[in-house]
């Protein structure tokens, strides 16, 4: 059974550097140094896997400004056989749920019967993107995967849990998400990298999308960000009385 | 004049320095210590492709230059020079020369799985009588009943032993004063294989000696012509220095690159030992022997990659780079103080690792040699 499994990948500033904050409280993404996001690369990894073993092609779908093709580049050389950026100017500050529906959108242009996605990402982690996109394309949701499977029109995970993992299956289609440490992610090989020029990318725009100006106007927005405030100092308590004075305290904290 | 790379070389030598730092540097220190031969990595590196680089894709090989290769070198080494000379030893040097020389039938045989980094080839003309001279080698093959028939003896063969070693390219006297190239699988009988060396350095890397007594292989086991072995074998190796070049570079970087981060951090006096000028100097010609390291390799590799002549120029890149690779470990050390000496930061494995990189494939005293009859010098002929 071929399977066509859509990647939802996004390009992060390089996860190595101190990401900056712009006037706007939005993240700086032109003109800095990016790449794809590494929790994208478990899911890419197991879309790799899963085509390579019931044959069919890997799409990755992206939402970002030009230097995206980075990050779209960089999943092709690994082995994604095409791609589609959705780039445009009115995209800049989308939320999380503007961000879904421009995502399932250009999901659905294509047949698929698997989407598979990072638990969430590295520089904006609401984790909530790839389950809305389930919800806006009428599909299951299985998330945490640590193992994806498909059988006969199933796809079968192992979600992980605190103690060791749950079953879950679902019926295809269906939007999976994939766990960093699930698949150890290939990296490009020179080949990879020469061939990723010829695959075919796709460049959208909301409009190409069909999505109303209403639909696109982000319902949240930053309005202040402040650091974190500093961890008060805590107490050492030493002594023969130490026990009785910690659980005192924690009597006092209503934790006990 | 143009020192860009192309964009495919910058994203690849990224590939690959991301790989060095995740997949390599973790088992760098055990490996070292238990003088273990890398096999994961190794493996892992084959995934990768690094071990059919510069090889055509018929044949396995991802089809690059030799430009490339040298970056994936320099990165590797940067991390691990133990690793980094596993990869030139066996496609700098073995599959290189059954590349170069082989028919169709040999490249199929051996080429292809060694580009997929499935069997290691050893590449074995140095003897314990002499390495330098390699035309006083007294191994011989002899033709009998349609075969050849081996005896003698290797020394210092790297990737000698193992799991992967499949089979040496051997030079051997086919007759006196006649030196050839013969691919010898290593089941053959007679073929031994001697346990690995106790090395100051490389000490991940399987150094080993052969020996050959009566070992028979078919005639078609002669690599390139009768005769042009001592020709062939040079070639190889003159590709071969220039790869230890970019291993060199790989090593002194990964000296600045510790030093640098050493002389932020450590204090002394009340400030960052990097703050003493005496420091901030060493540190500033370290810098200055990487990049002219870098030119000198990404320069001779860049005239073997237009089919121009290159002999001296990889000459000089190797005979500067190693000499630079051994002062910039001598002076990290220095830098670490105490810590540098002991095995603790990576400084104190470079420092071992470097000295061989001004022996091996060809000493710094042949290169000069090299160098000076590129001029004309008298007295110069080898
Ligand atoms: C870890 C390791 C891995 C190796 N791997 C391989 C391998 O895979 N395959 C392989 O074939 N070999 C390998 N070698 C061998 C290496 O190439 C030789 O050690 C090297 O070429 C020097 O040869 P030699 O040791 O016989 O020294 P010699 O040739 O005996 O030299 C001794 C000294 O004399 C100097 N000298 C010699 N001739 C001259 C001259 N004409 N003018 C001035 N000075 C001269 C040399 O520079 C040196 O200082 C390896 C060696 C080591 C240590």
């Amino acid at each position: 059974m071929v399977m066509d499994v859509v990647v939802l990948a996004k390009h992060v500033p390089d996860p190595q550097g101190t990401p900056e904050l712009g006037e706007d409280f939005l993240l700086r993404r032109e003109g800095v140094d990016g790449a794809l996001d590494p929790g994208d690369e478990y899911p890419l990894e197991a879309a790799l896997r899963i085509t390579e073993y019931h044959g069919g092609e890997v799409t990755v779908v992206s939402m970002g400004p030009e230097p995206a093709m980075t990050a779209i580049r960089r999943a092709l050389s690994m082995g994604a056989h095409r791609a589609v950026l959705i780039t445009d100017p009115a995209l800049r500050g989308a939320d999380a749920l503007v961000t879904a529906r421009v995502l399932a959108s250009a999901v659905r242009r294509q047949p698929f019967d698997l989407v598979l996605a990072g638990i969430e990402s590295t520089d904006g982690y609401t984790g909530t993107l790839p389950m809305t996109v389930a919800e806006l394309l009428g599909v299951p949701a299985a998330t945490f995967a640590r193992r994806v499977e498909v059988n006969d029109r199933i796809v079968r995970t192992e979600r992980q849990t605190e103690e060791g993992y749950d079953v879950v299956e679902c019926p295809l289609p269906a939007v999976v998400t994939v766990t960093a440490g699930a698949t150890e992610p290939r990296y490009p090989t020179l080949k990879g990298i020469m061939q990723a020029k010829q695959k075919p990318v796709e460049r959208l725009t909301a409009a190409d999308l069909g999505l109303s100006p209403e639909e696109l106007a982000p319902t949240q927005s930053v309005i202040a960000v402040e650091a974190a405030p500093q961890k008060a100092v805590g107490e050492i308590v030493q002594g023969d009385d130490a026990v009785t004075r910690v659980a005192d305290f924690l009597a006092e904290a209503k934790v006990i | 004049m143009d020192f860009d790379l192309s964009e495919e070389q910058r994203e690849f030598q990224r590939a690959v320095r991301e790989f060095a730092e995740e997949v390599v540097a973790p088992r760098t220190e055990e490996y070292d210590r238990n003088e273990e031969f890398p096999l994961e990595v190794v493996q892992r590196m084959g995934d990768l492709g690094l071990f059919g680089l510069p090889f055509p894709s018929e044949y396995g090989g991802q089809d690059a230059d030799l430009v490339t290769f040298c970056l994936a070198l320099e990165e590797i080494a940067r991390v691990d020079s133990s690793v980094a000379i596993t990869l030139e030893a066996a496609t700098g040097l073995a599959a290189n020369a059954v590349f170069r020389f082989g028919t169709e039938e040999q490249k199929e045989r051996w080429l292809v799985p060694m580009a997929r980094g499935q069997v290691l080839g050893a590449f074995a003309v140095t003897e314990a009588g002499g390495g330098s001279d390699v035309r006083a080698l007294r191994t011989t093959a002899r033709p009998e009943d349609g075969e050849w028939v081996i005896d003698g003896a290797k020394a210092f063969i790297t990737n000698a032993g193992t799991p992967l070693t499949k089979v040496a390219i051997v030079a051997a006297a086919t007759a006196p004063g006649e030196i050839s190239a013969v691919l010898v699988p290593t089941d053959v009988p007679g073929f031994t294989v001697g346990p690995p060396y106790r090395k100051i350095g490389w000490r991940a890397s399987d150094t080993r000696e052969l020996a050959f007594h009566g070992c028979r292989v078919p005639q078609g086991n002669l690599l390139g012509e009768r005769g042009h072995g001592y020709a062939g074998l040079l070639e190889v190796l003159d590709e071969g220095r220039i790869a230890v070049a970019a291993l060199a570079t790989g090593l002194a970087r990964g000296c600045l690159e510790e030093s640098v981060k050493y002389a932020k951090e450590r204090q002394a006096f009340g400030r960052p030992i990097g703050a003493f000028e005496a420091l901030q100097f060493k540190i500033a010609d370290m810098r200055v022997a990487v990049d002219a390291s870098r030119l000198l390799y990404l320069r001779a590799a860049w005239l073997r990659d237009r089919g121009r002549p290159y002999k001296a120029e990889a000459a000089m890149a190797k005979l500067y780079s190693s000499e630079a690779a051994v002062s910039a470990a001598r002076e990290a050390v220095q830098i670490h103080g105490g810590y540098g000496y002991i095995e603790e930061f990576p400084v104190a494995r470079f420092y071992r690792d470097a000295k061989i990189l001004e022996i091996g494939e060809g000493t710094s005293e042949i290169q000069r040699l090299v160098i000076a009859r590129a001029l004309g010098l008298p007295g110069t002929e080898l």
